[in-house]
């Protein structure tokens, strides 16, 4: 049982001098800069849509960015991030010669900040009103009060959500092979091409995709003991 | 120094202020007492607009804050306040509380500012707890440092919303003690308050608010010792 267990490991991974784990690595390395850049631009889009939404007094200004973000997520939200990526890849960027790496990266994050803003935007909500009201007593103009004094509580608030969304980003990758890049999902999928054996492969990948949330929510736990130091009596 | 003209603040359909006018001039120590609902706390927040008024006028230094043309921010570093519940930022330091402001809007240098924060603290007593965090502190010291940190920014006016409503008795004494420093030193001050001796002992004017008009005005030994309305001498039997 294990010797065949060894035996179709080797096989899938080891033969060619470990060609099959090198791919894996590739695979795995794309998987990675993915996750990390849609996180970028899905906190950045979340934060900007967030605001959009609450933003005070009723001015028609207001009123219209309020409903680009609400428009925005309700689509996002709205739509299988599949069907987004192939959209956006094979038919918004049929014409441009576009990275599909980029392309993924772009998608997304497009569709992680409608999430994402939605977190940011309940802690903010969360944050003490006297919060705010002191920042502007002292002088201190509605966007700094903002930025010095109600986001930093807020993102520490919601540290926990947002590394829920790290972790959802991290196993959402594996869809990006529908735009052909090569993920480290992707190459599971040709090894078995070649071998005919499932089982351990796809065995493999998971034990990997493991490993990797695993480190992320480490790591998020690090940052979160970190940003409360100013809780600690 | 502060003029309001025919103040009127509505939420919703609820008239919280009907037509209030005062002057508040350069070195008066304004107290405001009355019931609950009477409209203290909102007249108060009015004068800084963190409250819009309905309708009337406000009147700082020669300029009217309550329009569009206003600069508020630039108006509201020049009016310190203090909050019932203190507001410090809990994720700052009490240097950081202190120096936020005066670096943020170019008042300070980093270095100008601290070396402030640190004469600030020293006179309040509280020097050892530049670096600590606000959770660490009782609520003695968290109001007198929010005092502080709104005397950094070395306001013309300082307003004071119930400061001393949310603490433990013992520790009122310290935040009043702090208060009348400032009253010697000719701060002008408007606080609402229930503190009815610190009114009396460091005011030169006491208003009673009720049902959001100012129902009488004097000097505290004839505010206590010779109430002119019913409402007045109905009130101070219950307080006094």
């Amino acid at each position: 049982m294990f010797e065949d267990f060894f035996g179709k490991f080797s096989r899938a991974f080891l033969e060619d001098n470990c060609s099959g784990l090198r791919l894996m690595a590739d695979g795995l390395g794309k998987t990675a800069l993915i996750t990390l850049g849609s996180l970028v631009l899905g906190v950045i889009l979340g934060i900007i849509l967030a605001v959009m939404k609450v933003l005070p007094g009723k001015s028609i200004f207001n009123k219209i960015l309020a409903g680009i973000a609400n428009t925005y997520i309700a689509i996002f939200r709205g739509t299988p991030v599949v069907v987004q990526l192939l959209l956006f890849y094979f038919g918004i960027c049929a014409r441009i010669d576009i990275d599909p790496v980029l392309a993924a990266i772009i998608c997304l994050g497009m569709n992680s900040g409608a999430y994402v803003a939605e977190i940011i935007r309940g802690g903010i909500l969360a944050v003490d009103h006297g919060q705010t009201e002191a920042g502007r007593s002292l002088g201190l103009s509605y966007s700094t009060t903002l930025v010095k004094i109600v986001l930093p509580q807020a993102i520490k608030n919601i540290l926990p959500a947002l590394g829920n969304e790290l972790i959802a980003l991290i196993k959402e990758t594996s869809v990006v092979s529908f735009i052909t890049v090569v993920d480290i999902t992707k190459v599971a999928g040709n090894i078995i091409a070649k071998t005919y054996e499932p089982f351990v492969p796809y065995l493999f990948l998971a034990l990997v995709y493991l490993v990797v949330v695993l480190i992320a929510t480490w790591l998020v736990g690090i940052l979160e003991r970190r940003m409360r130091q100013s809780d600690q009596r | 120094m502060i003029s309001v003209k025919n103040l009127c603040k509505s939420f919703q359909k609820i008239d919280v202020l009907c037509g209030i006018d005062y002057e508040i001039k350069e070195g008066e120590v304004i107290a405001i007492v009355g019931p609950s609902g009477s409209g203290k706390s909102t007249f108060l927040r009015c004068l800084n607009l963190l409250e819009e008024p309905t309708s009337g006028e406000i009147w700082f230094e020669g300029e009217q804050i309550n329009t569009k043309n206003c600069d508020i921010n630039a108006v509201r570093a020049r009016m310190g306040m203090v909050f019932q519940q203190f507001n410090l930022f809990p994720h700052l330091t009490v240097k950081q509380n202190i120096t936020l402001a005066p670096v943020k809007l170019g008042r300070m240098t980093q270095e100008e500012a601290d070396q402030r924060a640190m004469e600030l603290l020293e006179r309040i007593g509280l020097p050892d707890k530049a670096d600590t965090y606000p959770i660490q502190l009782s609520g003695g010291q968290k109001q007198r440092i929010a005092i502080v940190r709104a005397l950094a920014m070395n306001p013309d006016v300082m307003l004071f919303d119930e400061p001393t409503s949310a603490l433990d008795p013992e520790m009122v004494g310290e935040v009043l003690a702090v208060m009348k420093g400032l009253a010697e030193e000719k701060m002008t001050m408007v606080i609402v308050t229930h503190e009815m001796g610190f009114a009396r002992e460091v005011a030169d004017k006491i208003l009673f608010l009720d049902g959001g008009v100012i129902v009488e005005e004097a000097a505290p030994e004839e505010f206590f010792t010779n109430p002119k309305s019913e409402r007045l001498k109905d009130f101070l039997s219950k307080v006094l």
